[in-house]
């Protein structure tokens, strides 16, 4: 059994890192807490879904509109809301609040298109296929999200340290105005950044509806609720941590359904996280007064 | 055989006017009903499933010439499923719209909030979804159709334990939720009575997307069926995920996993799921069949329970009407209505239904609760099958 609960966290815990990779990298490069990311993961999900469903065309085709449509939604939000509130110096908590707005606006308008009901990808659109190592069952779409999930990591971790893109990115997080006056384009970079991270929004989006089997208007919500945890977790920014805050609520979650009652999940995974917390209030990787890319 | 599913009065009437080429007679008044149900927001798919019951009952009601020619005007408003919004709905459907009755909320949740709003107002509310215990005991105005869990899932589980032979089982629950706590509590009970030993209790939040560290420890538990009180948004992915891991038990579900969307969302692994409810789509009754048909046409979608109760309700609520006579001083009216409403008795798409006093918490009359059958089914290849 612990075999299998351990299959279970680290499965669990990718599927929340996925979501908190794009959410952190918004905050580190643009300073936003973006909690419209949940709206953007289920839009994600939803144009999949039509894709695969209208369509008819396979599922690699879905990811691809998904991370398309995802991302012009994530840059939109950018060009039209996020652009004004920064030309006009708005305090930092304005464009937060903005984007509560534009999170219920897609939810309704979701709901409005397409219902309320639960939703799901057609059983064929994705290899039900299970592995059996001794006793423990992986399913074949819980091992592609966990390689995504360490490869996307990897792959923005490079770029942030060794390319002259990243180089940028992380001169925009110490200070936008330092940066435009050492000739980088901070508004190109901030359209860029607002596409990627809605990108990798939408694809776990599709990822996860594909996990859950659920695809519903409000899907994005609780997921939302969890991501903001992991990142603050994680240290704010970080995409280290992002991984690595996601991994630690997905175990602490699994472990104590496990060990100590399913009733408990929530205060033993939150009660731990403030712990964390209380050492190390800046997170895991977090530096205190700091912005990270 | 329209015709046939109105009040006899109703009908002559409609015959006479027709003749007296008078249909659209001045005298006749619209008799406005409110509905306040979860249309959009968590609990949507219910609000809306019931929305559309009710609108096929006042079209068929209309289309025979309404209750003593009087059309049925139904407004529906949208309650998101909120506590807050329910109340805010509830005063504005009593007070402005001035309805003579209303129905709703979707959730037990939100009609514990709102039902004291109609009760204080004297208006009957009548309650087509909510089964959780102590809703009618708020007041005398208040009814439901709905069938409490406390009734339905000793019958569920006496039935399935009698098919499977199971000894033991696995109990989970949404311990977030007020309808999920209660048939949690529902099953408890009648597990006790049934003296069947539970392995393990295990529990989830809504919006849970992973449930494979509960069910990992319930295949370890050894129980023979599981035992699950959720909504289809968690119970759906529940089954899948059980059967992924490779857990063929029977799952003995609640009334929220009463719906057919189950076989939409868990498709081949939703085999061996048993339910109970007042109410089945396979259940070959004239009147049920009629209402599947039509629902059907209307909608293009198959009915489920929520519809089919909010249908019943619409036609229990006429029948009503046409019991008294409408003075058009309205207190008068609403009370007139509710004094007729116990009486009345029904066979619709859920069988044959009366109302059976419900008591408060001290003992006294309160409201009114539903007395029907249950029927038990088991879900095989992406149908229903009856079982006794």
């Amino acid at each position: 059994m612990l075999e299998q609960q351990l299959v279970n966290a680290l499965s669990l815990g990718c599927v929340y890192a996925l979501f908190a990779l794009g959410f952190t990298l918004v905050f580190g490069v643009l300073g936003v807490i973006n909690l419209s990311h949940g709206a953007i993961f289920m839009l994600g999900a939803y144009a999949a879904l039509e894709v695969v469903t209208r369509l008819a065309l396979p599922l690699w085709i879905g990811l691809i509109v998904a991370l398309l449509v995802a991302g012009t939604v994530g840059l939109l939000i950018d060009v039209l809301v996020l652009r004004p509130l920064r030309a006009r110096n708005a305090p930092h908590l304005i464009p937060m609040i903005a984007t509560i707005g534009i999170g219920i606006f897609f939810n309704s308008a979701v709901q409005g298109i397409f219902g309320a009901e639960n939703l799901r990808f057609p059983s064929e659109a994705m290899p039900d296929a299970q592995l059996h190592f001794g006793g423990v069952q992986v399913s074949v779409l819980e091992l592609v999200i966990i390689v995504l999930s360490f490869a996307l990591m990897g792959t923005l971790m490079l770029v942030m340290k060794k390319t002259q893109l990243g180089r940028a990115l992380r001169a925009i997080a110490e200070s936008p105005k330092a940066a435009a006056l050492l000739g980088i384009n901070v508004e190109g970079l901030f359209f860029l950044t607002s596409f990627t991270a809605a990108a990798l929004g939408g694809i776990s989006g599709v990822l996860i509806a594909l996990y859950s089997n659920a695809v519903f208007p409000l899907m994005g919500q609780p997921i939302l609720h969890k991501g903001i945890a992991v990142i603050i977790l994680g240290g704010m920014g970080d995409i280290r941590g992002a991984l690595v805050g996601g991994l630690f609520l997905g175990f602490a979650e699994v472990l104590a359904v496990a060990y100590i009652g399913s009733t408990m999940r929530d205060a033993i995974a939150f009660g731990l996280l403030f712990l964390v917390l209380l050492v190390r209030p800046q997170g895991i990787f977090g530096k205190l007064l700091e912005r990270k890319a | 055989m329209l015709l046939s599913r109105v009040p006899f009065a109703a009908r002559s009437l409609v015959v006479a006017l027709a003749a007296a080429g008078a249909v659209a007679s001045a005298a006749a008044a619209d008799i406005k009903i409110g509905a306040a149900e979860a249309i959009s927001g968590p609990a949507g798919q219910y609000g809306q499933s019931i929305r559309n019951g009710f609108q096929l009952a006042v079209d068929e009601i209309n289309a025979a010439g309404g209750v003593k020619g009087n059309k049925i005007a139904l407004q529906v408003e949208d309650e998101q499923g909120k506590k807050e919004q329910a109340i805010d709905v509830f005063k504005k459907l009593i007070f402005q719209d001035k309805v003579l009755m209303l129905f709703g909320p979707t959730l037990s949740n939100s009609a514990q909030a709102a039902d004291p709003i109609a009760q204080a107002a004297k208006v009957v509310v009548f309650g087509t979804s909510n089964t959780a215990d102590g809703i009618t005991s708020i007041g005398d105005y208040v009814f439901r159709n709905s069938v409490t869990e406390a009734d339905v899932l000793p019958e569920t589980l006496r039935v399935a334990a009698k098919h499977t032979g199971l000894k033991k089982v696995a109990v989970m629950y949404g311990n977030d939720d007020v309808f999920t706590k209660s048939g949690y509590d529902a099953f408890k009970k009648a597990l006790e009575d049934l003296k069947i030993p539970v392995t393990t209790t295990e529990t989830f939040a809504k919006g849970d997307v992973d449930f494979k560290a509960q069910l990992t420890k319930i295949k370890a538990s050894g129980a023979d069926a599981i035992v699950l009180s959720a909504l289809i948004a968690e119970g759906a992915p529940i089954m899948v995920q059980a059967r992924q891991l490779g857990i063929d038990l029977p799952v003995i579900g609640g009334n929220g996993m009463n719906s057919a969307k189950i076989f939409d969302l868990a498709k081949e692994k939703s085999d061996n799921l048993w339910v109970g409810s007042p109410w089945a789509l396979g259940n070959q009754t004239k009147e049920n069949e009629h209402f599947v048909v039509a629902y059907t046409q209307k909608y293009k979608a198959a009915p489920d329970q929520f519809s089919a109760q909010a249908y019943d309700a619409m036609n229990i609520a006429a029948q009503a009407l046409g019991k008294i006579k409408l003075s058009g001083d309205l207190a008068a009216d609403r009370k007139a209505l509710r004094d007729a409403l116990p009486s009345v008795t029904w066979t619709g798409a859920t069988g044959a239904f009366k109302f059976r006093q419900a008591m408060d918490k001290s003992g006294k009359p309160a409201g009114h609760d539903a007395q029907q059958a249950a029927i038990v089914s088991v879900t095989k290849g992406g149908k229903y099958s009856i079982e006794k």
